[in-house]
């Protein structure tokens, strides 16, 4: 694993270090341990929700069909959320990049001589890397979410969009906190630990000048921000600070607050296994006189970051139906054998996959398409019935075709090599005319020695391949 | 051309001629959730909030003051913050410091307190604006007698519900109190304590939040 070790200085890593940081993870018992663990519990916790395949398949047909109503409406959705939160008193940013929304979040957290950001869970803003550019400002940046906070104290990366330190193992976070927290001994009691984090994390949200935190779903028929979770660091960071910074990707609008109810329970249920969270808390505007807390401010950020690319094209905008539960991770064989490090993505497995490129274009992604068995798991457990295996292999053919003229994504071709593509060309006129198969296989069979017995990938694991010496034909032809 | 129009006229360029139908939201609540009677949902509710590890108690209409001195006694506590402006809150703050415990009020905005609020406060008292059975959920609609710290700062939260107010479904405690024509600046569900699993799959109570919540529920003919 090739982390950085430095706080804050977490970058993407591109997908050329995607073979060599999985060789690393596979190789390592007990991170194998620690994610295949993890796994089973959440894939068990899961399917303990949904008992009834009936209620699930119809509910995953309501979720769809909400995300595809309110997708297909998506910029009169954005200007109606617009107007009535601006009516509720919530200033809208919009911001097209990570540097952009940066720029916003930053530049507000000046407008108020802020010191100390107070961060709820919030993957968008792992996505525009803010923790770095708040560093670079001179802003501290802290995650308050336990895992967030154990995996940002370790100067690491989320390594799963619900369980950010799902890679750690009790021993290692006691050992950290007792290097990293002041006046802490080491113990590996996991309520202790947790009381530990409580303290620290209790002082910082009664300094904090900002609080920041992303959006589950923004309701544009009420002006409302819906935040789900189960610590209460989320309502702390939305409640205790003078000023709250939403942020969130344009697809989280749904027009209806009705919508809300059957995704939450898709949400919960699928992620982990909850009926519902600790917590559901629904931010319609700033304090208002007479109130005697919450926020004075309250901003949301809207971004785009590739989003619209993905929204037009019909088949790739499905990619924007996620509702962030991290299912399809859960359930995805790779990501149980190599977890959420390798990717080098924000988001990592199945869903990681198909929205990276969106955002961070085909160059720097190409190979993590390539990192399925399309056994299908991802598509059958998305409760928005994401087709992610067919998404997969449509951004396979994008990736892996020679570049053309108005390409649907950014970086279209950019894994095209025209040897392997004269290769595959090549494979397929042998199969398609019976003269020429009988002309190579008769080749092969009179050369086989001639194959090389180190033939790349293959033979790390295996035996080398080598054509029989007798054709099938040949064989049938002498038993008359 | 600013960002924001600039994405607006990327999807506006993009978007689809028709949109889908409208998802009938309501249809599929009334095929897959039965609308049970009180003592049913009663039940549910109770199951589902206690797993999520809440402790609930039966009280009258009348009774639940003396539940509630009973519950703080055996918790040893002897402080609670309270809301003198709600009936149930006025009820508390007269009967309980002839009991021994003090009963302070939510009075100046957080700024004027923060610190004793968070160090000082072992325990609240709120009402429920109402609550839902499917999940074992309170509905909270913080206001300016009880504001929105009072069920999320002290580590241990008293919930006074009255159970006429049980809905079966999220679903149906928005669309009967017609939530879509306007919501409060913070409204709430609130399904247990708060909680962590986020070390190895390890729940642990008391994150951030109240680390203990209790509920009194009052019932017409409780056990």
């Amino acid at each position: 694993m090739s982390a950085p070790q430095t706080p804050h200085a977490l970058h993407f890593m591109p997908s050329e270090g995607f073979r060599a940081r999985s060789k690393a993870v596979v190789d390592n018992p007990f991170l194998r341990q620690s994610f295949r663990g993890a796994m089973d519990f959440l894939m068990s916790k899961r399917a303990t929700q949904f008992s009834d395949p009936e209620e699930l398949e119809s509910l995953r047909s309501l979720g769809e069909g909400i995300r595809q109503y309110n997708l297909a409406r998506l910029p009169i959705l954005l200007e109606q959320l617009e107007t009535n939160l601006t009516r509720n008193g919530i200033k809208v940013h919009w911001a097209e990049t990570p540097d952009e929304a940066n720029a916003i979040i930053l530049g507000l957290c000046r407008q108020h001589s802020a010191k100390l950001m107070v961060k709820g869970k919030s993957m968008v803003s792992e996505e525009i890397e803010l923790n770095h550019a708040a560093e670079a400002a001179g802003i501290d940046a802290l995650e308050s979410d336990m895992g967030e906070y154990i995996v940002q104290l370790a100067g690491e990366k989320p390594s799963h969009i619900i369980m950010p330190a799902i890679h750690k193992t009790k021993q290692e976070i006691a050992q950290l906190f007792a290097d990293k927290v002041e006046g802490v001994d080491y113990t590996d009691n996991v309520d202790a630990l947790i009381q530990i984090g409580r303290n620290v994390l209790r002082r910082k949200f009664q300094e904090a000048d900002i609080g920041l935190s992303g959006v589950n779903f923004a309701v544009a028929e009420t002006g409302t921000l819906c935040l789900v979770e189960n610590e209460g660091n989320g309502r702390m960071c939305t409640t205790a600070p003078a000023v709250h910074i939403a942020v969130t990707g344009i697809e989280k609008v749904v027009e209806k607050l009705e919508h809300v109810p059957p995704l939450l329970s898709l949400l919960t249920r699928s992620a982990t296994g909850q009926n519902i969270s600790t917590y559901f808390n629904m931010i319609s505007g700033p304090r208002r006189p007479g109130e005697k807390d919450g926020p004075q401010e309250v901003h949301l950020v809207l971004l785009d970051n590739g989003r619209s690319q993905a929204y037009a094209d019909e088949q790739l905008r499905k990619t924007l139906q996620c509702i962030r539960c991290g299912a399809c991770m859960n359930h995805c064989p790779v990501y149980t054998r190599i977890g959420g490090h390798a990717y080098g993505t924000t988001y990592p497995g199945p869903i990681g996959k198909i929205v990276s490129p969106h955002m961070l274009g085909l160059e720097a992604t190409a190979g993590l398409v390539t990192a399925s068995s399309l056994c299908g798991a991802c598509g059958e457990v998305c409760p928005v019935k994401i087709p992610i295996p067919e998404l997969l292999i449509r951004l396979r053919e994008e990736a892996f075709t020679e570049p053309h003229a108005n390409p649907a994504m950014r970086g279209q071709g950019a894994g095209y090599s025209r040897l392997m593509t004269s290769i595959w060309k090549a494979w397929a006129a042998v199969y398609r005319s019976p003269m020429l198969y009988g002309m190579a296989t008769w080749l092969g069979s009179r050369f086989s020695s001639l194959v090389p017995s180190r033939q790349g990938a293959w033979t790390s694991v295996r035996v080398p391949l080598k054509p029989a010496g007798k054709r099938l034909r040949d064989m049938l032809r002498e038993r008359g | 051309m600013s960002a924001r129009d600039r994405i607006l006229a990327k999807l506006k360029q993009k978007m689809p001629p028709t949109a889908p139908a409208l998802p009938d939201v309501a249809a599929w609540y009334a095929s897959h959730r039965q609308a049970e009677n009180t003592a049913d949902k009663l039940v549910r509710f109770r199951n589902c909030i206690e797993f999520a590890h809440a402790e609930t108690y039966s009280v009258s209409r009348g009774g639940w003051l003396q539940k509630l001195y009973e519950v703080l006694s055996a918790k040893q506590i002897d402080k609670l913050l309270v809301a003198p402006a709600t009936r149930h809150g006025a009820r508390a703050q007269a009967e309980l410091p002839a009991l021994g415990i003090a009963c302070p009020a939510y009075e100046q905005p957080i700024e004027a307190w923060k610190p004793a609020m968070f160090r000082e406060t072992p325990a609240s008292f709120t009402a429920a604006r109402a609550a839902i059975a499917e999940t074992g959920t309170l509905i909270l609609w913080p206001d300016a007698d009880e504001p929105r710290l009072m069920s999320l700062v002290p580590p241990v939260h008293i919930v006074l519900l009255d159970s006429a107010t049980l809905y079966n479904t999220f679903h149906e405690a928005m669309s009967a109190e017609g939530w879509k024509d306007g919501l409060p600046t913070n409204s709430l569900l609130i399904s247990g304590p708060s909680k962590t699993a986020d070390i190895q799959q390890t729940m642990a109570y008391g994150a951030h939040g109240p680390k203990e919540l209790i509920v009194l529920m009052i019932e017409e003919n409780p056990q």
